[in-house]
């Protein structure tokens, strides 16, 4: 799936998190800012990775500010940004 | 005979403070208090060294005194309790020595003893006198009850009180008596009221709060405590609050006469009062602006003294004779241990207050707390600090269902044949980590920076740098 635009999904509520995404430069590059980096950090990285190979992205930016999101939550906004981000209503 | 001095200055020279003495404060002006920080910006311009700060608590306001430690004037600091915006120096490593944390009982007991004598106290008083008899009734400043305060005013060698209400000789309703007062400072303001008392503390509207306080409610009706003569603290957090409304309701419905209202009394104990679930308040700080008025209005409202409270070498505290106690928790372990120092990211954000004095004291001690809080569950294997050790816990209040110590087995049989969701501490555990995940342990740092001294004297725990 190509990222044509930028978007962005969620809020920076505690227990959400905030998902930007936009074209990029050849591959993914995942950044992760977290609250509770030192106890999810990993996990919160592999669930990101995961949605991006679910929906064949491969070529994107996506940065992911996380307030203590549920895993669940974190994977529906970033799933949320990627159908942004191609174009889809 | 003249107390009166016209400076902080002078007073703290007539005192007699020299480097290596301890000075002490109270903190009923909470995150409003001016004393503190005018006291301390005198004394280091006096070029005095090395003391020991002795605090009932600290709050985010007192950050100056992290310039006095990085200048040397503060060596040491004893606390109850250090709000958050303050915790993150000391857990950096700001002083070279662990600050010393007691409970509101353990602070007191120890002031008499003389194991941890007090040189100069500093009294922050909404009304005195020119002789010293003070209040905190009265005043733009009121803060309610002085509790903490009367310890340090009664054994210090020297007492200075500074008010911002100088009242005619006799202030006939005092807190603190002339007979401990050695000098009186009038200034401007003692503090900000906005800061001092909150307008009113809100009782959660979080859904699950509300369900985790219904339950709460339901527990202590379940418990068999829950007759005439029932006494009960709860802290001023949302759920804890919704839960006392809950438990207000139940005792109208049912005509349940009660006996006390302790603690940190907030204006929702005050409406228990006045609609009769209880015959007194007994009260060491006031948290809000209704408080503060039932304090000077209501002869039932009792104010005490923080040894009167919980002390645990008086001959006897109120908390001995408390029923029943909801408390918060930041984490608590599969042994009940709480944790109320830390956050989960290992810095210092707390501290027992009377947490562990309440716990120990009181015939059921409940922790109410959800079963995860901005994805990190409240069940760990053990906690990154004991605060309150697992023995004086009964009972763990979580939406996901009700914990009891294995100790009790008692209450267990109470709450199973009410038919409330009892569940293990263990497969609680899991439950929440079936929805968040399991998380990975944090790194403690290499030095102490803090050790938390239990009420009996006893080092419960040590807490480790972060940065």
């Amino acid at each position: 799936m190509d990222i044509i635009k930028s978007a962005t999904a969620g809020t920076m509520e505690s227990s959400d998190a905030y998902v930007e995404i936009e074209p990029g430069n050849g591959k993914n590059e995942i950044s992760v800012e977290s609250v509770v980096w030192m106890q999810f950090g990993e996990k919160i990285r592999t669930a990101v990775e995961e949605v991006l190979n679910e929906l064949e992205v491969e070529n994107a930016k996506v940065r992911v500010v996380d307030r203590g999101a549920l895993e669940c939550v974190i994977r529906a906004r970033v799933e949320t940004a990627v159908l942004r981000g191609k174009g889809e209503k | 005979m003249n107390k009166l001095v016209t400076t902080i200055k002078e007073a703290v020279e007539l005192s007699g403070l020299k480097n290596g003495m301890t000075v002490s404060f109270h903190h009923h002006l909470r995150n409003g208090d001016y004393v503190l920080n005018m006291v301390m910006e005198e004394i280091a311009r006096l070029g005095i060294k090395d003391l020991t700060v002795n605090a009932s608590s600290l709050f985010d306001v007192h950050l100056p005194l992290i310039e006095h430690i990085k200048n040397g004037v503060v060596t040491n600091v004893s606390a109850d309790y250090i709000s958050g915006g303050l915790g993150r120096h000391f857990s950096c490593g700001v002083m070279e020595n662990p600050v010393s944390f007691r409970t509101h009982g353990g602070r007191p007991s120890d002031i008499i003893s003389g194991k941890t004598p007090i040189d100069v106290a500093f009294i922050a008083a909404p009304s005195c006198d020119p002789m010293g008899n003070c209040s905190g009734k009265y005043g733009k400043s009121a803060c309610g009850s002085l509790g903490y305060a009367m310890v340090d005013a009664m054994h210090a060698k020297k007492v200075v009180v500074i008010t911002d209400n100088l009242v005619k000789y006799p202030l006939a309703d005092w807190s603190i008596s002339e007979t401990n007062v050695d000098y009186v400072v009038s200034v401007e303001e003692i503090g900000d009221p906005k800061g001092i008392v909150s307008g009113t503390t809100k009782i959660t509207r979080d859904p699950v709060g509300l369900v985790m306080a219904s339950m709460a409610a339901k527990t202590i009706e379940a418990s068999g405590l829950l007759k005439d003569g029932f006494s009960f603290q709860t802290g001023a957090g949302g759920a804890s609050l919704a839960a006392a409304k809950f438990l207000k309701e139940i005792m109208l419905e049912k005509n349940i006469r009660g006996s006390f209202g302790l603690g940190g009394i907030t204006g929702y104990m005050v409406d228990m009062l006045n609609a009769g679930c209880f015959e007194k308040l007994l009260d060491v700080q006031c948290f809000d602006l209704s408080a503060v008025e039932s304090i000077k209005n209501n002869p039932n409202h009792m104010e005490i003294s923080a040894q009167h409270y919980a002390s645990p070498t008086a001959k006897s505290a109120v908390v001995d004779s408390l029923d029943v106690v909801i408390l918060g928790a930041t984490e608590i372990d599969t042994d009940f241990n709480v944790n109320v120092h830390t956050d989960s990211n290992g810095y210092i954000m707390g501290g027992s207050g009377g947490h562990s004095d309440t716990a120990a004291g009181a015939k059921l001690s409940m922790i109410i707390a959800p079963m995860f809080r901005a994805r990190l569950p409240i069940i760990t294997d053990r906690v990154n600090c004991i605060s309150t050790p697992g023995k004086d816990i009964d009972v763990l209040v979580t939406q996901g269902g009700i914990a009891v110590n294995p100790k009790n087995s008692e209450l267990k049989e109470r709450l199973v044949l009410s038919g409330l969701p009892v569940i293990s501490i263990e497969e609680l555990k899991e439950k929440t980590e079936r929805i968040t995940g399991k998380p990975e342990k944090i790194k403690k740092g290499d030095r102490v920076v803090a050790e938390v001294v239990g009420r009996n004297g006893e080092i419960l725990d040590e807490i480790y740098s972060v940065c």
